[in-house]
């Protein structure tokens, strides 16, 4: 979304000082292991810094040195107010943000309040306000920041707050212009912490320190995404289920999707499809183990469709699959047997080897790019069907939730997997999705933040 | 070796496929007596096996009559010899591309003498793609078979049949291949077939197994999306390719996610988040083979995390992988080993087999041949007549690779006699019957290797000498010369040719050699003559014996066991000796051996056992003829039995060098009946019997030994092993542990092997043992 950031009207980040000044107590994130801790050692410091006006915010880079000094803690003009602070509610100050940094996407979720009353209004500072309406007022950011508005979560409460959760998301490589703009925007003035998962929330740490002026606060990725799952499913989905299946999933006259009632969530198999495939055994809220993983993911399904049809786009991709014919590229069952491989019980549709076809030089000749993301797609499909399988065998779970960005707008994927995981385990298993795919993680950081448990 | 022989067609590649000529004495052999047929023809291979029958020259040793003669003729030999025809059962298994079959197939019918044959069985793809051609080319009806049981009937075979067959692949080390030993029971297993597709198959007996899974992503993908990605058209090509690439400028790593962090949060950086993460974006090329080693990577692995994930749903630990995917190359072999130890953390073996591409083939042919129960045969796999392994490295052999590549041979003889492990083995699992192993040792495989060339002259003169009266002798000798100076330059540069190489495997490859070239027993007459002189001084040396006190005899007789070792005509050293001076004797070499305290040396602790109460029953693996059999072990024998131990005395079925073979030992032990009331009357009490072990090796294995030997042991309730000689009790056995008492003798003919133990040439090994209670 870089361009976009950028392109958003410069904004004043005038007088941040009287509010920031509070937040530093109120966001007192103070997690019980010292990652968590360190990064609100940091905000107690850092509220000297608003202390000295204007002219910090306008200061080109925040100076670490300068923010780092102790004993500087809270100036003696706000101690009376801070009295009064104290009294209301322990939660940070505003922005609400959580943040994904993926391999691929960034996924950011933002609390839009709706509850703003005149005198915090008035006391709103410029450039709070203005990435308020920025975000909210758009729906897409530059030429790759894009605003998912069918997933806005309207009329949520959040540590007693009433508004709207908004789910955005961009590509990785902008992430320098998304730190650049924060830098220039002065994100820093409003001392939000910026709660980060993902490995990108390690990867760009120190572009956010030393470009942006802001400490992230990293969490642990598989802790922000069940998280992310949990609750999300719990408020559900502007009334509306947030789980739901496939019924007849092969037939695209009777296959419909249907709401779940996720109400005994364990023991669950939780299959994460980023660039790269994560599964998760879930027994309790806190009690998660990583079973395995692939390298098969949406990235290897975005990646070889480029390489293969020269495509530029995840949405392009999957619109040409949705056009492409795989059984031209797989060599089938019956291809092979002429039928059904019967001393195995092999189905004489199911794909013998994939790509098996273009081993021979005409048929490479006969195929068309529609056909190879097709390929492609189901290749990798059913691979994640057949891990997640065994794993569910594996830890004796039987519902599979599949999340991550791979399904956004990807229903050839979903029916795949629901039909697969039914078929091969003989109806043992069910393929559940979760409208929000892929923002999970990206949910369980705000909600650290808020440190909503 | 696979010498295609016709000469340059191993490089000419595709275009000469027709005019192709075939030397049949390299390729097809034994076609004339071939009765069954069976082939397996894949995506780019074609397998032939077929069942033949093999005449050798075998001598055979006859008592002369004395009835009623008198038997004091001093110049006559103790029996006679005579060489007979003799026929024996082969396996032949021939590799070829499929560009040669039209070619394989009209040399086949020219060739095929034998009308019997009316069916032949075959298996893969390619079957019904050839059915047509083969049926008109060799007027045989095509019998299809289902490819999955051909591939695990195959597997068996080969696991019961072939030592050393399965191999764990570990890169960059020096072997590469590591073999293991034969387990005795090979069930069950998970065999993970990588063709086009992949199949995972559990095999739980010899007719059960059951498919429990498989993926698309295999061997075709590979091929297919890689002729993509790269324009490049030859798996192999792809292959190469992949070897040269550069996966991490294609695949999003870790790191690649992570930053320099992972390292904090002991990830492995390197670790692939998303195969083909990179490629995700339209403004930037990619290498052919960065990508093809991405493709490869990305395939491995997902093949090793679905063997893993079956493996541990069905508890295996052995995996077996085999496939055209997998077929000897290196390249998958390493990634795909790679992959099983980080899936399965280590608990999972990833097995690769020496024969993995005749699999199928053998199935086949299996199933054709149920009538003839092969499976109730033991066979060995012929070390003349196969191809070794290829090295992983082609330019270390390039011609050969070339050659080999394009014909390549398995030979398995049909043994005269099933075999089994000796019940006396403490733990039949972890036997292993060689003390070193060649593969390991450089220095020791150099050393012997050399060792082997160097009396390889001697070996072709004494074959020649053997048969005096035959016209083509020097020129068979020659030949023998030629193919076993072969097999050693092969084994220089790649050891693991036929498995773990050791100073056994260089004999038994010796032997079998000589059999090819019909030199079946080059030390008959010298052990014909051996025997008669030992015979000649028997009764004179058991009178002294029995002239001394128990102690003193005890001392003695040892020493006759020993002395009697020193007539070896396998050791260089004794060769020499006996060569130059023919008169040397028992007292000379009696003279040659070390004193006491010998190099090793439980002679007290079996003096003390020997005052104890008498063994039940001992069983005596007997060494060489002459000398060491009649003067050295039956007096030893003939003290065991005085005490009131049974014997089972076990001498080789075939000849091996000048090793005593089971029908001369009959004729010796009726010759010293003769004049021995004890070796009389135990004879024919069967308190001294007489058996085979079912090898014709210069040393011992004792996890295959003649199952009738084997029944003996058992139903006499044997609690003393004797071994005798350097090359069964040092060679092999050094190290095995019986659950029975043991005796390991032998003096070591050999300055580089006493050296290295510590001694010097003519050094006692003298190991008596007692398993642990």
């Amino acid at each position: 979304m870089g361009a976009g950031w950028l392109a958003a009207p410069m904004e004043r980040h005038a007088r941040a000082a009287a509010t920031s000044a509070s937040s530093a107590r109120e966001s007192v994130l103070g997690g019980p292991d010292g990652r968590r801790r360190e990064p609100l050692r940091r905000r107690a410091n850092s509220a000297s810094a608003p202390a000295v006006g204007a002219s910090a915010s306008a200061s080109p880079s925040g100076e670490g040195v300068r923010r780092d000094r102790p004993g500087s803690y809270s100036g003696a003009t706000s101690a009376s107010r801070q009295r009064v602070e104290s009294l209301r509610k322990k939660r940070p100050l505003f922005p609400w943000f959580g943040l994904d940094i993926g391999g691929t996407l960034v996924k950011l979720v933002y609390f839009e309040p709706k509850d703003i009353t005149a005198e915090e209004e008035e006391e709103e500072v410029e450039s709070l306000k203005s990435i308020r309406k920025y975000l909210t007022s758009n729906v897409a950011y530059g030429s790759t920041g894009i605003r998912d508005v069918h997933l806005e979560l309207k009329d949520l409460t959040l540590c007693g707050r009433k508004g709207n959760l908004h789910f955005i998301r961009f590509p990785t490589h902008d992430m320098p212009a998304f730190i650049q703009m924060g830098r220039d925007k002065n994100f820093s003035s409003l001392h939000t912490v910026f709660c980060a998962t993902g490995g990108g929330a390690y990867k760009f740490e120190q572009d956010f320190l030393t470009i942006g002026d802001l400490q992230l606060c990293k969490l642990d990725e598989l802790d922000c995404l069940i998280k992310g799952i949990l609750y999300i499913d719990s408020v559900g989905f502007n009334g509306r289920s947030q789980c739901y299946y496939f019924e007849n999933p092969a037939d695209s006259e009777k296959c419909q999707k249907l709401p779940f009632d996720l109400k005994n969530p364990y023991p669950l198999l939780l299959v994460n499809i980023g660039s790269g495939v994560s599964i998760l055994a879930v027994y309790s809220k806190d009690n998660y183990k990583r079973v395995t993983g692939t390298s098969l993911g949406g990235g290897t399904f975005f990646g070889l469709c480029c390489l293969l049809t020269g495509c530029t786009t995840f949405e392009e991709a999957l619109e040409m699959a949705s056009r492409g014919d795989s059984t031209k590229v797989d060599k089938l069952v019956r291809d092979i047997y002429g039928g059904d491989y019967e001393r195995f019980g092999l189905p004489g549709w199911a794909v013998a080897s994939s790509f098996g076809n273009m081993m021979s030089k005409e048929k490479r000749e006969a195929v068309s790019k529609e056909d190879l993301a097709r390929a492609t797609l189901i290749t990798i499909t059913n691979n994640i069907g057949s891990i997640a399988r065994m794993c569910a065998l594996n830890e004796n779970i039987n519902q599979v939730v599949f999340v991550g960005n791979f399904l956004r707008i990807n229903t050839i994927a979903m029916r795949l997997l629901a039909y697969a995981l039914d078929y091969w385990s003989k109806g043992q298993l069910k393929a559940l999705f979760s409208e929000h795919e892929g923002y999970f993680g990206a949910v369980g950081a705000l909600l650290e933040l808020l440190k909503i448990p | 070796m696979a010498e295609c022989g016709a000469s340059g067609s191993g490089s000419s590649g595709d275009s000469l496929d027709k005019s192709i000529t075939l030397p049949p004495d390299e390729i097809f052999r034994n076609l004339e007596n071939a009765k069954r047929f069976a082939i397996d023809i894949g995506g780019s291979l074609t397998k032939l096996a077929y069942y033949s029958t093999v005449q050798h020259k075998v001598a055979k040793v006859r008592s002369f009559d004395y009835s009623g003669k008198d038997t004091e003729q001093d110049h006559e030999p103790p029996y006679e010899i005579s060489v007979q025809e003799e026929v024996t059962a082969r396996l032949h298994f021939v590799k070829f591309e499929n560009t040669y079959i039209e070619a394989c197939l009209d040399f086949i019918k020219d060739h095929l003498v034998n009308t019997e044959t009316k069916v032949i069985q075959a298996t893969g793809g390619g079957a019904y793609k050839f059915k047509d051609l083969i049926e008109e080319k060799l007027q045989l009806k095509v019998d299809k078979e289902d490819v999955m049981t051909c591939l695990i009937k195959g597997c068996n075979f080969v696991l019961k049949n072939i030592p050393h067959e399965a191999f764990v692949y570990q890169k960059d080390s020096d072997p590469e291949f590591r073999f293991q030993t034969n387990h005795p029971n090979i069930f069950p297993y998970l065999l993970v077939n990588i063709g086009s597709g992949v199949s995972i198959v559990k095999v739980e007996t010899e007719d059960r197994f059951e498919w429990i899974g498989g993926s698309s992503i295999g061997g075709g993908t590979f091929w297919g999306l890689g002729a993509l990605l790269t324009k490049t058209k030859k798996f192999d090509e792809l292959l190469q390719l992949a070897s040269r690439g550069q996966h991490t400028n294609v695949d999003m790593l870790v790191q690649d996610i992570y930053g320099g962090a992972h390292e904090t949060l002991g990830l492995s950086g390197n670790l692939i988040a998303s195969s083909f993460g990179k490629s995700a974006t339209a403004d930037q090329e990619f290498s052919k083979e960065d990508m093809a080693k991405s493709l490869l990577h990305m395939i491995s692995n997902d093949i090793g995390q679905l063997a893993c994930l079956y493996a541990r749903l069905h508890c295996l630990d052995r995996v077996y992988f085999g496939g055209f995917f997998i077929r000897g190359h290196p390249v998958t072999m390493r990634t795909i080993t790679y992959s099983i130890n980080f899936f399965s953390k280590g608990e999972v073996q990833a097995l690769f087999l020496r024969h993995e591409g005749y699999l199928g083939a053998i199935g086949a042919f299996l199933k054709g041949a149920e009538q003839d129960n092969p499976n109730q045969y033991s066979w060995g796999e012929n070390y003349a007549g196969s191809s070794g392994l290829m090295s992983s490295s082609p330019e270390l052999c390039p011609t050969q690779r070339a050659r080999s590549g394009t014909f390549d041979l398995l030979e398995m003889d049909r043994l005269e006699r099933p075999l089994v492990n000796l019940p006396l083995l403490l733990d039949p699992s972890s036997y292993v019957p060689d003390t070193v192993d060649l593969t390991d040792d450089a220095l020791a495989r150099k050393y012997w290797l050399t060792c082997f060339e160097e009396a390889l002259d001697g070996v072709v003169k004494r074959a020649v000498a053997s048969q005096p009266g035959s016209v083509d002798a020097a020129e068979r000798a020659e030949k023998f010369r030629q193919k076993y100076w072969n097999k050693l330059q092969t084994l220089r540069h790649q050891p693991f040719a036929y498995g773990t190489l050791t100073v056994r495997s260089l004999l038994d490859t010796r032997e079998h050699c000589l059999n090819e070239f019909n030199f079946p027993d080059p030390y008959s007459k010298v052990k014909q003559k051996d025997n008669g002189v030992a015979l000649k001084c028997f009764q004179r040396v058991v009178s002294a014996l029995d002239a001394l006190d128990w102690e003193e005899r005890q001392l003695a007789l040892v020493k006759g066991l020993l002395a009697g070792n020193v007539f070896d005509w396998g050791a260089k050293a004794v060769s020499d000796v006996l060569e130059s001076d023919p008169q040397f004797g028992f007292e000379e070499a009696k003279k040659k051996l070390q004193e006491r305290p010998w190099l090793v040396d439980s002679y007290g602790k079996w003096l003390q056992r020997l005052k104890g109460p008498p063994h039940k029953c001992a069983l005596i693996f007997a060494d060489n003829s002459g000398v060491d059999v009649i003067l050295g072990v039956f007096p030893f024998v003939r003290e065991l039995l005085s005490r009131g131990t049974e014997v089972i005395l076990a001498c080789n079925s075939g000849p091996a060098l000048n090793d005593v073979t089971y029908n001369e030992s009959l004729i010796v032990a009726e010759r010293i009946a003769a004049m021995d009331p004890v070796i009389h009357s135990a004879l024919r009490e069967e308190r001294l019997l007489l058996v085979q072990t079912g090898s014709s090796s210069p040393c011992l294995d004792l996890s295959r030994l003649d199952k009738g030997l084997a029944v003996l042991v058992r139903e006499r309730g044997a609690d003393l092993v004797v071994i005798e000689g350097m090359g069964r009790a040092v060679h092999t056995n050094y190290h095995a542990a019986l659950c029975c008492e043991s005796l390991k003798l032998a003096v070591i003919k050999n300055s580089w092997l006493a050296e290295r133990l510590g001694g010097q040439l003519f050094s006692v090994i003298f190991k008596y043992e007692v398993p642990a209670e």
